[in-house]
């Protein structure tokens, strides 16, 4: 059996083109996907069965038992933590969201080691945005900055950017202006008219001062910027504006650089500028296929995108007090839930040690350094792939994923769902 | 350093635990002039070091860094130069870090190796 037009998991790109392949019940090939994509969606060793340690080592166990010593180590815990959630459904983060409420715990996603910066940013400005099939059929002009599509979003460019033909870009790559700003050079750098070379940390300066050149004040801007002279940034800036729809796709070169949020704040103001002269949007590119999925479902649920504290009488946000890396450098969470992300792989050192000194829950499809300081793992059904639900674009849009074939695992929804009974059942005994 | 995705990376990151993996993101770009300088031959790694941590990586000359900037694959090895403070935005800096680099006979220590004697004790 052929799976048509299935959409890929891996990525914030949810390319809806992806030609699945079949036969028994197991996935033997799949069509138009990239080297990421494939690897995700073919597969590879699962974990067999529930697990808790006991004596030092994972022992199987049945669900029932996992699910209840899952709900044990959040109810006793004053603080937990609810981590993860960019790579699965928004179904499963909506079920995870009320876990959070009941247990009295903070939700917080992978934007906050990824694009919370952006997030931040984005709240503080405002979002000049617009959809991905936008920027295939009008953009003629197109900055890549701080961000490597070739390697992290492999069809990007292909599918909604530089090189595909769009309807008012008929000459794909040779009728568009593509700019790459970066540290370094790299494989986006090779497909570009244009690469400015800038010294490390320097974003928000060269931003800057592309805003006083774009806003006419270029007397302002010193000789050279951020190791870049003057001349070049001014042709830079005449780039931009002669564009008639420029798009900026930015990525974790500046979210994750000094300055961080302000970069994305300086990025949003000098595409507010070039509004003032001609039509330019403006889109992080985000990693984890469905990380923005669990900012769309967390800010109609709580009124904040990422870093939710549900340990108080109402919802309150506070990055750098109640994001992840934060509560587990000061020690101000005593249990965690890793769900669909891997914290142990994407954390500082110093956050992980952390993490390792308190009871942890994975629920993961696969093994992966967070299950080697577990106390608890439940292996779940691929999400996008053996279980269905709804994930969010990087631009916003809403597709639903479709279930490719059967599996006998859990989804992660049905999991939640699994614990909370075990959470209502805890509590239940505890009031008699 | 600054750390960040490639694609071996990407098409590793579901299967950390193999050997592939670790082929692919134990790795520490540099510069040709930088790998020259550090006298760095087939067979030598190398080791970084801050006030977070220290690692061992093997060298991979990149034509597309400058001198006196090395580039590592997102992961657990990176991360071991990563401080955890966030700068009040939630977001630890992964990139724009000062290491020190240097050749070492060491080799890279395994995925398991490297979280060995971390979980707490059992309770």
């Amino acid at each position: 059996m052929i799976v048509e037009d299935a959409i890929c998991s891996f990525c914030g790109c949810l390319c809806d083109d992806i030609n699945v392949e079949v036969e028994e019940g197991k996935i033997k090939r799949v069509r138009h996907a990239c080297r990421l994509g494939s690897s995700k969606i073919l597969g590879h060793e699962r974990i067999k069965a529930p697990m808790i340690r006991r004596g030092g080592e994972l022992c199987m166990v049945s669900y029932q038992e996992a699910y209840d010593r899952a709900a044990e180590i959040l109810l006793r815990a004053q603080k937990p933590l609810l981590y993860g959630w960019a790579s699965t459904v928004c179904e499963a983060q909506k079920k995870g969201i009320l876990l959070a409420e009941e247990v009295g715990g903070v939700l917080d996603s992978t934007a906050t080691v990824c694009h919370g910066p952006s997030v931040i940013g984005i709240e503080e400005k405002g979002l000049p945005g617009a959809t991905l099939g936008q920027v295939k059929n009008r953009a003629d002009t197109i900055v890549f900055w701080g961000c490597n599509p070739a390697e992290a979003h492999p069809r990007h460019s292909l599918r909604y950017s530089s090189n595909v033909c769009g309807r008012f870009t008929p000459e794909g790559r040779a009728g568009r202006k593509i700019v790459v700003v970066d540290v370094r050079e790299t494989r986006t750098s090779k497909n570009a008219d244009k690469t400015v070379i800038i010294q490390p940390g320097t974003d928000y300066e060269v931003i800057s001062a592309l805003r006083m050149l774009v806003a006419g004040k270029g007397d302002v801007v010193p000789d050279e910027v951020g190791g870049v002279p003057k001349a070049e940034l001014d042709g830079l800036a005449k780039t931009l504006l002669a564009a008639r729809f420029g798009a900026v796709f930015f990525g974790l070169g500046i979210t994750h650089s000094r300055g961080r949020y302000k970069n994305i704040d300086n990025a949003l103001s000098l595409v507010t500028e070039l509004n003032s002269h001609t039509k330019f949007v403006i889109m992080p590119m985000r990693g984890h296929y469905n990380v923005g999925g669990i900012g769309q479902v967390l800010a109609w649920s709580s009124g904040f995108p990422m870093s939710v504290d549900f340990t108080r009488n109402a919802p309150y946000f506070n990055p750098g007090e109640t994001a992840a890396c934060d509560l587990l450098a000061k020690a101000d969470t005593d249990a965690a839930l890793i769900i669909a992300a891997d914290a142990a792989s994407n954390f500082p050192r110093a956050a992980v040690e952390a993490l390792a000194k308190i009871p942890v829950i994975q629920i993961d499809p696969y093994e992966n350094p967070t299950t080697l300081i577990s106390e608890v793992v439940i292996p779940s059904a691929i999400a996008g792939v053996e279980a269905e639900g709804t994930a969010y674009r990087m631009d916003g849009m809403a597709l639903r994923m479709r279930k490719l074939v059967d599996t006998s695992y859990p989804s992660d929804e049905e999991i939640l769902s699994h614990i909370l009974e075990s959470v209502h059942r805890l509590q239940r005994g505890l009031e008699r | 350093m600054i750390s960040g995705r490639t694609l071996a990376q990407g098409a590793g990151c579901e299967c950390k635990m193999s050997p592939d993996f670790l082929k692919a993101v134990s790795l520490c770009h540099l510069s040709k002039g930088d790998y020259d300088a550090l006298g760095l031959c087939e067979g030598k790694n190398v080791q970084l070091k801050n006030e977070f941590g220290q690692v061992v990586l093997a060298p991979k000359v990149d034509a597309g860094l400058r001198q006196g900037m090395v580039f590592i694959p997102m992961g657990p090895w990176a991360n071991v130069l990563v401080g955890p403070d966030t700068g009040g935005c939630g977001t630890p800096q992964f990139k724009g870090i000062e290491v020190e680099v240097e050749a070492t006979d060491a080799s890279v220590l395994e995925i398991r190796d490297l979280f060995r004697g971390l979980r707490r004790a059992q309770t």
